[in-house]
């Protein structure tokens, strides 16, 4: 491994493919295209195999290669390898022959896929040189940031739309970041931050380091890939915010596939969004390859960007593998986080309801054909968006400690009764 | 006379490292013109073949994006401020 560059091999802009040193930079100077990594994989072949996967400790760490850092990582070394759940319940509920959940509600340390793109941004902050670490957020990326600064030592600035759930601005302040609530929708927090990065020099995970940082989502492909024996699945359906969550698990399975990790098979990309912020799933449901932006009205807060990013990519990765989008309300989305609750025993954010939702639209009408395997991508924990359903999953019970009023109140409950 | 234009850091190597400008022009695509003609280079880092703005340019005036008022045609008067910033990454 080369100690400059690891198995990086430059930057480079999506639209005209310019190339740029690998520094904090995410924009191309001549057309203001994204800037993406660009890797060695011949070096990388040499090295990742299945037994030097399989023989390193279970975290997103173990594709290291595939990770845009030069060194070891040294901020959130534990994160990823999150459980797939086979769900047999959901997957009869929803009528589809098999289905699995690639559980991220689960993921350390702050329960959301955000700890893979902040792991990987701060280990390469740290390799830049910067002391100060910031976001424009939604809300997980915030709580993201703020501990994996904490634990790294470094100083934390989030910015958040203003009116975000409780949980998730606690959530962050509980790390000593310095929190922001900006007046405004995140794209206003977005366009914001934009102009602190350019002013303040500080490393902004999705901003200046965008490059590296989106480069963390494909770990959660790989898993996916490795979790079922390494095969790529038939259905992905991934929440849609910017759009890029969409193509860097497509871009993982690419790889596997580029380095024979996994046989190159036909694999659908699906995008989920909520009805109330659907540039990218309108877009596609009318055969567009551009969106037209929204102002985002939705439960499903920590998808509600309404100028994606990468939308145009996501159109374009839904578009040639064969796969479809489509957007679910407010109330869908409720009963979208009870289903997944109720089947699998995981509880999910909103976007989590979104994607069950979604997922069950997209089987109801033969898009995921019945017959096939599809996997769901579970970004976020419940306990973060309580707010979404409280008062709309009903109250506890309340009776006296009286064995009579139990039996009086579960009277018409259908249980079995062991000493009847 | 007198509206603003903040100029994102990709672009500042074309104005001298100019954070913020002042222009003329009535219409955001007179102001392109108009930075075009004092910073050569300008118009096509801002605009594709067929004129229009990139899709990854974001061009607000006071804070609201273009696309919600009349694109290149969105009159602008004096004191307003003009901001062009790259999209961004979801978060």
């Amino acid at each position: 491994m080369d100690s400059k560059t690891g198995f990086m091999h430059a930057l480079k802009c999506r639209e005209c493919g310019r190339e740029y040193p690998l520094t904090a930079n995410h924009v191309c100077e001549y057309d203001f295209g994204p800037l993406e990594v660009v890797y060695d994989y011949d070096r990388i072949k040499r090295t990742l195999t299945h037994a030097a996967i399989e023989s390193r400790p279970k975290s997103m760490w173990r594709y290291r290669e595939l990770l845009p850092i030069t060194g070891e990582p040294t901020v959130g070394r534990q994160v990823g390898f999150t459980p797939l759940v086979k769900a047999d319940r959901l997957a009869a509920r929803l009528g589809i022959r098999e289905l699995w959940v690639k559980n991220d509600t689960v993921n350390y340390p702050t329960l959301s896929f955000k700890d893979r793109v902040v792991s990987v941004a701060l280990s390469r902050s740290k390799e830049l040189g910067f002391k100060v670490v910031a976001c424009a957020s939604t809300g997980n990326l915030a709580n993201s940031v703020a501990a994996n600064a904490a634990s790294a030592g470094l100083q934390a600035y989030v910015f958040i739309p203003s009116d975000l759930e409780q949980g998730k601005v606690l959530n962050s302040l509980i790390y000593g970041a310095r929190v922001v609530g900006i007046k405004g929708h995140y794209d206003e927090v977005n366009r914001l931050c934009a102009e602190i990065a350019g002013k303040f020099g500080w490393a902004f995970v999705n901003v200046n380091m965008r490059p590296y940082y989106a480069e963390g989502s494909k770990s959660l492909g790989y898993e996916i890939a490795e979790q079922l024996g390494w095969r790529i699945p038939q259905h992905t359906v991934v929440p849609m915010a910017s759009g890029s969550l969409l193509t860097k698990v497509h871009k993982a399975y690419q790889e596997l596939a580029k380095l024979g990790l996994v046989k190159a098979t036909p694999h659908r990309m699906h995008g989920a969004q909520a009805t109330g912020c659907s540039p990218i799933s309108t877009a596609q449901k009318a055969g567009l390859d551009f969106f037209k932006p929204v102002k985002p009205n939705t439960i499903a807060k920590s998808l509600a960007i309404g100028t994606p990013a990468d939308g145009f990519y996501a159109l374009r990765v839904m578009s040639e593998t064969g796969g479809a989008a489509d957007d679910v309300t407010d109330d869908e989305i409720r009963e979208g986080i009870r289903l997944l609750a109720e089947c699998e025993g995981i509880f999910a954010e909103t976007a989590g309801g979104v994607t069950v939702g979604v997922a069950k639209k997209l089987i109801a009408s033969g898009r995921i054909p019945a017959d096939e395997s599809a996997v769901l991508c579970i970004t976020g924990h419940g306990l973060k968006t309580l707010d979404a359903v409280a008062g709309h999953v009903g109250r506890a019970a309340e009776i006296k400690p009286s064995l009579r009023e139990f039996e009086a109140l579960t009277a018409h409950d259908d249980h079995p009764l062991v000493n009847a | 006379m007198s509206k603003k234009v903040r100029i994102p850091t990709p672009l500042r190597k074309l104005t001298n490292n100019e954070e913020l400008v002042e222009v003329n022009g009535s219409t955001v695509g007179e102001i392109i013109a108009e930075l075009q003609t004092r910073y050569p280079g300008f118009q096509e880092r801002l605009l594709d073949d067929k004129g229009q703005i990139r899709r990854f340019v974001n061009v607000y005036v006071n804070e609201e994006d273009v696309r919600f008022l009349d694109n290149q045609n969105t009159v602008l008067k004096e004191g307003d401020e003009v901001s062009i910033i790259p999209a961004i990454a979801g978060g």
